[in-house]
Parts: structure tokens; sequence; C-alpha cells
């Protein structure tokens, strides 16, 4: 037992690494703040994109979803970090988690809003275009409002999947909080740092799971 | 000298070059087999750990219960990398040592697990209270009735959420090359570094593509052949 406390809840490396893992908790908060409204913004565009007339661009977007879902967002991350180099591209590491992320997560809500957009009833579009409403407004305020609420679940649940994608990034040296946990880690030769990174994730993620969870639990009962 | 005309050799000499090309193809193709191999075994092993939870959360019996909720908040509320951090560095120290390829198989199975039980747990909620009673009176006692009555329907209500999750779970196998394990990324990386060339890592995103394509059309077929119909 004092073994296992000795190497996993080590209170002296706790204090010591706090400050550090604090400091990467910061960029691991920043970059939730920052994927989550580009990846929102690039699904909804690819959702909307979906619906359009021209069938080229609606294959087009089948094409860009079913890619970058079949893509494991490491592999992307990997290639735009070690790839683009090659032709002459150097990305900050910040920028090549940026645009690997919006890429990934741009076609996953693009899935969800997708399936949100079509669940909501043809006669809502005919009712409010007929009621005067532009097609932009009708979208604005008549079919998204319904259609989020609709994949409200999917929404969180996809959301919660981004925000711990954010781990990846420490495998291309960006300091958040793995990162942190595990340069830590390595000073010290103890595994309490990455204990301690658990607990931090814990707090921001487990409000999510509890919320995810009671709306898959209503949605699936209601069908 | 036409620049653009070099520009263009110099993309595919970087990218496109067949002897690297040539001479990793091996490499990438047991990374490839290695990557097969790991997801089949996650994709059986945490969706019997999770279907086995999930049945035995029906029962009830609140130490049981208690537990299961907090191991699958836990594991869906945590990176699974670092939980593969946490195994791969922390389970030495205390004695247990295990290779790359089972701390990512033993994390992905575990993640997995949670997220099933979850759905199948919901799965079983939304059967209708109604069956658990018409069952039980007809002298079918409690496992045979969620054995028989309940599991076929809750499985079908859970088939659409289950397949998107284990597709997406299955392609987190990328993360054992943090922790050395010989897949797909692992080998291209590797050889990229050994050759000085991309090649190797449009190498390994075809090979991703070819595997994962297929996967994701088939989710998209699951999902609308299992979707409910809207009455």
């Amino acid at each position: 037992m004092e073994f296992i406390i000795q190497n996993f809840f080590n209170l002296g490396i706790m204090q010591q690494a706090f400050p550090f893992l604090l400091r990467g908790f910061g960029m691991t908060l920043l970059l939730v703040v920052l994927v989550i409204p580009i990846g929102c913004m690039g699904g909804l565009t690819v959702a909307l994109a979906g619906q359009a007339k021209s069938p080229v661009i609606r294959w087009a977007t089948v094409v860009y979803v079913d890619f970058f879902r079949a893509f494991p967002p490491l592999v992307l991350l990997i290639f735009l970090f070690a790839g683009l180099p090659f032709a002459g591209i150097d990305l900050p590491n910040i920028a090549s988690v940026a645009i690997a992320f919006l890429l990934n997560t741009s076609a996953y809500y693009g899935e969800v809003f997708r399936a949100g957009l079509e669940s909501v009833g043809k006669g809502q579009t005919e009712a409010a275009r007929s009621t005067g409403l532009s097609s932009l407004q009708t979208t604005a305020y008549v079919i998204l409002p319904q259609a989020v609420r609709n994949v409200l679940p999917d929404l969180v649940s996809n959301t919660l999947e981004v925000a711990k994608l954010t781990s990846l990034a420490s495998v291309v040296a960006l300091p958040e909080l793995l990162y942190s946990a595990d340069m830590a880690r390595s000073v010290t030769f103890n595994a309490t740092p990455i204990v301690m990174a658990a607990g931090f994730y814990l707090v921001l993620l487990w409000p999510m799971v509890r919320l995810l969870s009671r709306l898959e639990h209503r949605a699936m009962a209601s069908r | 000298m036409n620049p653009e005309i070099t520009q263009w050799d110099r993309f595919l000499d970087s990218f496109f070059k067949l002897e690297v090309m040539a001479k990793y193809l091996p490499s990438i193709i047991d990374g490839f087999l290695l990557t097969c191999h790991l997801a089949l075994l996650v994709v059986v092993t945490g969706l019997t750990l999770g279907l086995f939870l999930a049945i035995v959360r029906a029962y009830e019996f609140w130490l049981t219960s208690w537990l299961i909720a907090v191991f699958a908040d836990v594991m869906r509320a945590l990176p699974p990398l670092v939980f593969i951090l946490l195994l791969y560095f922390g389970l030495p120290a205390v004695g247990i040592s295990m290779s790359g390829y089972v701390v990512t198989w033993l994390t992905l199975a575990l993640v997995l697990a949670a997220f099933s039980e979850e759905i199948f747990r919901a799965g079983i909620l939304a059967t209708p209270k109604g069956q658990w009673e018409a069952a039980r009176s007809t002298g079918l006692n409690f496992g045979r009735t969620l054995a028989y009555v309940i599991m076929p329907q809750a499985i079908r209500m859970t088939v659409p959420p289950l397949t998107n999750r284990t597709i997406a779970i299955t392609k987190n196998t990328a993360l054992g090359t943090v922790v050395g394990v010989g897949e797909i990324l692992n080998a291209a990386t590797t050889a990229q570094s050994f050759s000085g060339n991309a090649s190797p890592l449009v190498m390994g995103a075809l090979g991703y593509l070819i595997l994962f394509v297929p996967v994701v059309i088939f989710g998209r077929w699951v999902e609308t052949r299992f979707a409910w119909q809207k009455q």
C-alpha cells in the first residue's frame, strides 16, 4: 500500500508538479475553446453544403466527411506535423494541431448536423418560406434550432470526444496537460504526475459525461 | 529550365518516391496486419465485457451497479492516451510490466467496454416495462426474461450508436505508436525517419484509408438499415 502511494499518489511530487501541470491545463483549456467552436462552424458548413442543389457539392461533402472519419486523428496530426515540412511548409505545432483537429472534428460535427437537419420535416421549410422568410432566415431561425435540439446528445458526445482529442497534441510536443504531466513523469521517474493529469481531465470532463448519460437515456427512451 | 516542373518533381520526389515506397512496403504491410488484429481483439473483448457489465448491472445489486457506473464514467471521461501512459509507465513501478501492445489493447478494450456498457444499458432501460411484466408473468425467471425477451429488443436498438462508437475506438489503435507498438503509423514514421522522405507517411495514410473507408461506409449502411422508423 505504502508502495502504491509512493509511486502513484506521492504528495511531495504532487506539490512540485502542480504549478507545471496547471499551466498545461491552461493550454488544454485554450485548445478546447479554440477547437470546439471552429470544429462546430466547420461542421455546420459541411452539413449545409451537404444540402446544396448541386450534386457535385453534395457528393464532395460526403467524400470529405467519410475521408476524415476514416483517418485516425493522430495519423492526420503526424502527417501534417512530419509530412508538410517536406513540401516546404513549416507549421508551428499549434497550427498543425488546429488544422488537424479542424479537419477531423468538422467531419464528425458535419455528420451530426446533417442528421439533425434531416430530422426536421420538409413542412417546416415550406411553412417558413411561405411566411416570407428568406432561405437563410428559414435555416437560421426555424430549421437549425429544431435540428440542434434533435441531435443534442450526439453534439454533446462529440464535444466530449473533441475535448479528449486535445490530449493528442502532446505527441507533437505542444505543452498541454498530458505533455506537461509526461515531462514531469520523466523528470521525477514517478507516475504521480500522470495520475494528477487524469484527475484534471476528470474534473473537466466528468460533468459532461453525466450530462451525456442523462441526454442519451432520454433520447433512447423516446424512440 | 521551367521552375514549375522542378517544383512538381520535388513534390513527387518527397511524397511519392517509388524506390522508398518499394523498400518500406513490407514493413507498412506488417503494420497493417498488426493494426487489423489489434483492432479485432479490441472489438471482440471490449464488446463482450461491455455486454457482460450491462447484464450484471441489470440485476441492480447496489455494490456492483455502483462500481460499474464509476468504471464507465471514468473510462469515458479520460482521454485514452492518459490511460495508456499510466499503464505503460506507471505499472512497472509496482512490478507489473506490460508490452505496448498489451497496454494499448487493454486500454481500448476497457474504453469500448465502458461506452458499450452504457449503450447496452440505455437499450435495456428503454425496453418498455410491459415487456418485463408480460415475460415474468408467463413464468420466465429474471435471467431468462433478460436473455430471451429484453436483450433481443435492446440490442437492436443499440446497433447504430454501438457501430459508430466501435469504429471510433478502433481507429485509436494508432495511439499504440506512442508506446512503441509497430502498427501502421509507427511503421510509417519509423520508415520516414530512416529514409528522410515523406513517401512512407503517404503509404501509411493509404493503409488507414484502405482499412477504414469500407468500415465507415458499413457504419453508414448500418445506420440506415437499423434506423427506427419514424411514426
